[in-house]
């Protein structure tokens, strides 16, 4: 059956019109992607506004696309600027600029392209598998079940973001804080508002991603002076044809980072993970892991397609659960719902031709993105070449349409200037941004579904445990939450000295 | 070290020129230890308007302020526990340099003045004003240049977003005059 829905599922993501919504797609997701301060999700943002009259399966194949096409962007300046354009083609610096250095720019972009496609594809089968399954088992939840499932996504920044758990605690909290500002759904109540008429219909997260996402980059890029002193590209069929023949040798890490991908990337805020355990595994089942760092092309491969597949596996519990995966998918999330769409469970029942149509545009778009980058990365990196006296401007311009757009309120530009700056900090103070999003997003439904849950269980927090669904959940949830805690304290109890690397640290979480 | 202004200490310094452009504004834990306070003091905000919303049971289950009481609990601690790693942290670590800021602050004047004109002059006549200074002033392009691609620029947005996709944006006495 599945086989067949996505046959009809073809039939809507390959109609003229939508194949152009998604080259359009992708190449505004590239060029989001190479240039500094912009990445997908607050790339979406800006662009959601521009979807609004479209039938919402073109609507959120233009989204999907662009983040597709952010997601190539990225490995593009991490290979030719050693700039990771996301945090996910951090590890795809390590050897892809040394390749670079090296005159092999060319090779690195054929790996990093193609380890992409290769992952977003896997992704992509996996969903169109188990995607109507997970779908139908969500159906049966309740509150507390969603409630639990909530809790796993929070959770899961604390326990496996790596980085300070107290920090990932207080962006998870101010953010859901900020989102119970304004009307309170269930009982009417006007909170946090002290008065003031614009808090009272709260603070949209799409307008505070393009803040802390968008402005706060760009602060970030300017405080390092933007100085783009790339490699040449160097890329030709020749080059792509050769590099294909080299690649099916590492079939094993292109196993491995497809399944580590997948694994890390339908639990939210997996992919930065993802490529970093993906590469750290490829170094360790490396016959010569000492090449690791020196331009190695395996260490392209890895976690290019780890991070690809999760960023596509985030689209997974996005359109089953209505649970983003990455503030991107958040941000498609509020582009679904303002399309008239209720995300969730019932989106395979009622809506049969917009997730077809989407899950076949994940094909279509990822095979229009790979052919697009691999044509046109000269293009895409000439980019880089505008002066910043130009670029910058046209950014913070296009932001503030961005975030304007979203209701038409004067507010919300005003809004995005605290956000840049609270972005800017955070960033540099190592706080995550992601987790504020995602609270900002899941905050009135987890608030609802947490409250609807104690009233049918009259007050009590054992109904999250009764359950058997919602008990394990929530068991994970729990773990994952104390998990670094007990980690660092398990550590200094043994006096084990910290470990040494980032990478290897990441792996074992 | 004042605790109370997290985001202001940037630009507290007196300019001072030349050799000491590289010199910190602020160490990292300084920093740190600031925002880490701030954010409890949002916390305590959050936490006094929950307790008078009603943290209790009421007629519709848990009140309003049920939910924020418990988040902004945990904020609070969490955040008292980011001022104490901070503030016991030997490290003296740069937050931001002189120069830095100095480049910070070149974006950001200029994008806190055009938000500031759009509530007046509209969006478009505000980002062609703020395109054409960055361009004149930050990026030294000349004159014509500067003048005409932020022109050409909101044109194009005005296609694009008005007649296009019919999404109206901000404007003012000069989309007035021209019959908009």
């Amino acid at each position: 059956m599945g086989i067949e829905n996505l046959i009809v599922g073809f039939g809507v993501a390959a109609t003229p019109y939508n194949l152009a919504v998604a080259v359009l797609g992708v190449l505004l997701g590239t060029i989001v992607g190479v240039l500094p301060g912009l990445g997908g999700a607050n790339g979406v943002a800006i662009l959601l506004p521009l979807t609004f009259r479209m039938p919402p399966t073109s609507a959120i194949i233009l989204l999907t696309s662009l983040y597709w096409g952010a997601l190539f962007g990225g490995a593009i300046t991490s290979v030719l600027f050693n700039i990771p354009g996301e945090p996910w083609s951090v590890a795809t610096t390590f050897d892809g600029y040394p390749l670079a250095r090296r005159g092999q720019s060319g090779q690195a972009l054929t790996a990093a392209f193609s380890s992409s496609f290769v992952g977003a594809l896997f992704s992509t089968l996996l969903i169109t598998f188990f995607a109507p399954a997970l779908a139908e088992i969500a159906l049966k939840f309740g509150p507390p079940e969603f409630f639990a499932i909530q809790l796993l996504t929070f959770s899961s920044f604390v326990g496996l973001g790596g980085g300070n758990p107290l920090k990932s605690l207080v962006s998870i909290t101010l953010g859901l804080l900020l989102a119970a500002v304004g009307l309170d759904t269930i009982t009417g109540r006007l909170r946090f508002t002290y008065g003031l008429t614009p808090l009272m219909t709260g603070f949209d997260f799409i307008v505070v991603v393009i803040g802390l996402f968008g402005l706060g980059e760009i602060f970030l890029r300017m405080e390092e002076g933007l100085k783009f002193e790339g490699a040449k590209t160097g890329l030709n069929l020749r080059v792509v044809l050769e590099t294909w023949k080299l690649l099916p040798r590492y079939w094993r890490t292109f196993a491995r980072g497809c399944v580590i991908g997948f694994w890390m990337g339908f639990k939210p805020g997996g992919a930065t993970p993802a490529s970093f355990m993906s590469y750290a595994f490829a170094k360790r089942f490396s016959k010569n892991p000492e090449r690791f760092g020196q331009g190695e092309v395996e260490g392209v491969v890895a976690p290019e397609t780890a991070a690809h597949a999760a960023g596509v596996a985030a689209m997974m519990p996005m359109i089953t659960l209505g649970i983003p995966g990455s503030p991107t998918a958040a941000v498609m999330l509020g582009g679904l719902i303002v399309w008239g769409l209720q995300p969730g469970p019932l989106l395979f029942k009622e809506q049969p031709h917009f997730v077809w149509g989407l899950i076949a545009s994940m094909y279509t778009g990822n095979l229009i993105g790979v052919l697009m980058v691999l044509l046109f990365v000269p293009a895409f990196a000439a980019m880089l070449r505008i002066p910043f006296g130009i670029l910058t401007p046209f950014i913070v311009t296009a932001c503030a349409i961005g975030a304007y757009a979203v209701h038409g309120s004067m507010a919300d530009v005003l809004y995005i200037i605290p956000f840049g700056v609270l972005g800017y900090v955070f960033k540099k103070l190592d706080y995550p941004l992601a987790p504020l999003v995602l609270a900002l997003v899941l905050g009135d439904m987890a608030e609802s579904a947490f409250r609807q849950s104690l009233i049918m269980s009259q007050g009590t927090l054992l109904i999250f445990f009764r359950r058997p669904i919602a008990a394990v959940i929530t068991a994970v949830a729990i773990f994952l939450f104390v998990y670094p805690f007990l980690a660092g304290w398990w550590r200094r109890a043994r006096r084990a000295p910290p470990p040494a690397a980032t990478v290897s640290s990441d792996s074992t979480s | 070290m004042e605790p109370k202004v997290g985001v202001q200490p940037l630009s507290a310094a007196p300019p001072t020129a030349g050799a000491r452009e590289r010199a910190p504004v602020r160490s990292l834990r300084a920093v740190d230890v600031a925002m880490g306070s701030l954010l409890l003091a949002v916390g305590g905000l959050f936490l006094v308007s929950s307790i008078r919303m009603g943290i209790g049971w009421g007629p519709e289950g848990p009140q309003a302020g049920f939910v924020p009481f418990w988040l902004s609990t945990a904020m609070i601690v969490c955040c008292a526990g980011i001022v104490v790693q901070a503030a016991r942290r030997a490290s003296e670590k740069t937050f931001v340099t002189r120069e830095q800021v100095g480049r910070v602050l070149q974006v950001l004047l200029p994008a806190v003045a055009m938000v500031a004109v759009t509530q007046f002059l509209g969006l478009y006549v505000a980002a062609a004003l703020y395109m054409a200074y960055s361009m004149r002033w930050g990026g030294r392009h000349s004159w014509a240049f500067s003048t005409l691609l932020p022109v050409a620029i909101c044109v194009a947005i005005f296609v694009v977003f008005e007649l296009w996709f019919m999404v109206p944006l901000p404007k003012g006495p000069l989309e007035a005059w021209l019959g908009y």
